[in-house]
């Protein structure tokens, strides 16, 4: 990643009027070109009102701020706004516009052909998943999660190379909300735009965040380093009580399970004699097998259900312990503590590769 | 002549006249849509002007509303009686009134339509980079139009009941017979009249009303049905 500045606050303060405290004091903040920061703290702590000022919609009481080398305040308002992307919770939608008006809104304010328009609107429909067809509906005909991927292909439209987004997952679900934080991790690697995202919950600043901003009441800027440094050191006893007790787990959430941590697994085939597959099982020190049939996961045969001669005769069960190669350790360990307690069977693209148990887990998160 | 009262034979409603007079009836039906009309347009032409002003400087919205909200309790009869002096016995009497009555309707339901346009709408609209001017027209107003046509809708109904009153400085449209229908009250043709002159007012109202409604879905498709 290069380290441009893109994005640089120098000693901005903010003070409401009739106001006597600091919403933000004197922080300095830079953001380098194609990375996600994540502003995070406890409410009262300035995220939003720093966020705010970035793109004037809030003007700091003193210090300056750079925009892709200009000083926000050589151009009036509107235009420093037109080419930074704006996402908030609520997303804000026009209620009266189609969602193919609303995508091309910056377009508009641009002034923009309509050829251009048009094909832009569809090439941001496709690549935020939301269905043309729904391009000439109004906003209230969605769903939540729709609306919210709306908001961003709004937020995208003229191609800005800053996005603003002010807990731009607080409105929808859990479920939801965790599908479209992976689809912002996935749209950044296509479109490396410098994030600044707001949010009040560390869990989605460590999944999202390149670089995470913890800021106390008041907006005193704790700790700016990358989610591993700040679980692995965190800089003072507020940044640690913000983190949680769990932040040894949630540092698993930054793990993907690596090569060496995937063992051989406790496989059997068709053709595998019964008393061949017990001994498996013994060796593995489990009372059931994983059945794997042109290197794919078939199921899972007990030791109780052995029956005849070979594994083809014995009863077949769904084996639910499988992760993709690609998950966290967080969510192999998951997994692996909702099933059987001991091991997870590893799939890429489909294919058998070998399992992973708690014993590596552990061994990893002790290094 | 025997009144309504003493005589039950006699008809309450002459249906021969109301044949007799349908060209009478059509002209002060058309007064009485003419005289509507104008203040209405008038009307809300000054109440824009009136809510621009409110929403540039808020402070002026508590006297705006004061001023107009008196016009609104000035009993119609003793406004026309006042003007009657000094504008005549004119259209112009009669639309200073009539208007009189529509600002405060018009003024609270455009400053309210205006301020309920939902704030994240208005953040979202700031954050893209309109300029003030832009959001007002392209995004607010907009989006305050249900409840603008809602108060012209309720202006316009009552603007159309407050016609009748012009009759007594000679014009009214419809309301010229009721007032004629009171003089002769006992007669049928009288109570004719009234039927006539109220009936028709009535459905004036009604059909204004729902005309109102029509234009309010088509202005605003996006709003999801179902709603009021």
């Amino acid at each position: 990643m290069s380290a441009t500045p893109m994005i640089q606050l120098k000693s901005v303060q903010k003070r409401y009027p009739g106001a006597d405290a600091d919403a933000v004091a004197h922080l300095d903040l830079t953001i380098d070109e194609g990375e996600i920061v994540v502003l995070v703290g406890p409410s009262g702590c300035g995220k939003t009102t720093t966020l705010r000022m970035i793109n004037r919609l809030a003007e700091p009481t003193s210090g300056s701020i750079v925009v892709a080398g200009r000083a926000i305040d050589s151009m009036p308002p509107h235009e420093l706004r037109r080419t930074i992307g704006y996402v908030i919770q609520q997303i804000g939608l026009f209620p009266h516009r189609s969602i193919a008006q609303n995508i091309a809104t910056v377009p508009a304010l641009l002034g923009w052909d309509k050829h251009r328009t048009d094909a832009r609107v569809i090439e941001l429909a496709d690549l935020v998943d939301i269905d043309r067809s729904m391009l000439a509906r109004y906003p209230s005909e969605l769903s939540g999660g729709q609306r919210q991927r709306v908001g961003v292909a709004r937020a995208l439209a003229a191609d800005p190379p800053v996005l603003l987004m002010d807990e731009p997952f607080g409105a929808v679900d859990p479920i939801v909300r965790e599908r479209l934080q992976r689809e912002l991790l996935s749209l950044q690697q296509r479109l490396q735009k410098t994030i600044v995202l707001v949010t009040h919950d560390i869990d989605e600043a460590i999944l999202v965040g390149d670089r995470v901003a913890i800021l106390n009441t008041g907006g005193i800027l704790e700790q700016y380093a990358t989610p591993a440094e700040i679980l692995t050191s965190p800089a003072n006893s507020f940044v640690a009580g913000f983190l949680g007790s769990d932040r040894g787990i949630k540092r698993l959430s930054l793990l993907t399970i690596e090569t060496h941590m995937i063992e051989d697994g406790p496989v059997v085939f068709h053709d595998t004699p019964t008393s061949e597959a017990s001994d498996v099982m013994d060796r593995h020190a489990l009372d059931w097998a994983i059945v794997v049939a042109e290197g794919r996961i078939e199921g899972s045969v007990s030791k109780s259900g052995l029956n005849g001669d070979t594994i083809a005769q014995s009863r077949m069960e769904v084996l639910d312990s499988v992760i993709e190669r690609s998950a966290t350790l967080k969510d192999a360990l998951d997994v692996i503590i909702s099933t059987n307690g001991r091991c997870a069977a590893v799939t890429e693209g489909g294919r058998y590769v070998g399992v992973i148990t708690t014993a590596g887990i552990s061994q990893r998160i002790s290094q | 002549m025997i009144s309504v009262a003493q005589g039950s034979d006699q008809p309450i409603i002459v249906w021969d006249w109301i044949g007799r007079n349908l060209g009478n009836i059509l002209d002060r039906t058309i007064e009485h849509l003419v005289l509507t009309a104008i203040a209405i347009v008038v009307g809300t032409l000054l109440s824009v002007i009136l809510t621009l002003l409110a929403l540039r400087w808020r402070r002026s919205y508590g006297p705006i509303t004061w001023v107009t909200g008196l016009l609104y309790t000035i009993p119609s009869l003793a406004l026309f009686t006042f003007l009657v002096p000094i504008t005549g016995l004119s259209v112009l009497t009669a639309e200073i009134g009539l208007v009189s009555y529509t600002l405060l309707i018009l003024v609270r339901n455009m400053v309210t339509g205006i301020d309920e346009v939902p704030q994240e709408v208005v953040d979202a609209a700031k954050g893209m980079g309109y300029t003030r001017r832009g959001r007002f027209w392209k995004i607010e107003v907009p989006l305050a139009l249900p409840v603008i046509i809602n108060g012209i809708r309720l202006a316009t109904v009552t603007v159309i009941g407050l016609v009748t009153v012009t009759s007594l400085i000679g014009l009214g449209g419809l309301g010229f017979f009721i007032l004629r229908g009171l003089q002769t009250f006992s007669s049928p043709i009288g109570t004719t009249q009234i039927f006539v002159g109220t009936a028709l007012s009535i459905a004036l109202a009604v059909t204004a009303d729902l005309s109102l409604v029509a234009l309010e879905k088509v202005a605003t498709p996006w709003r999801p049905r179902g709603t009021p």
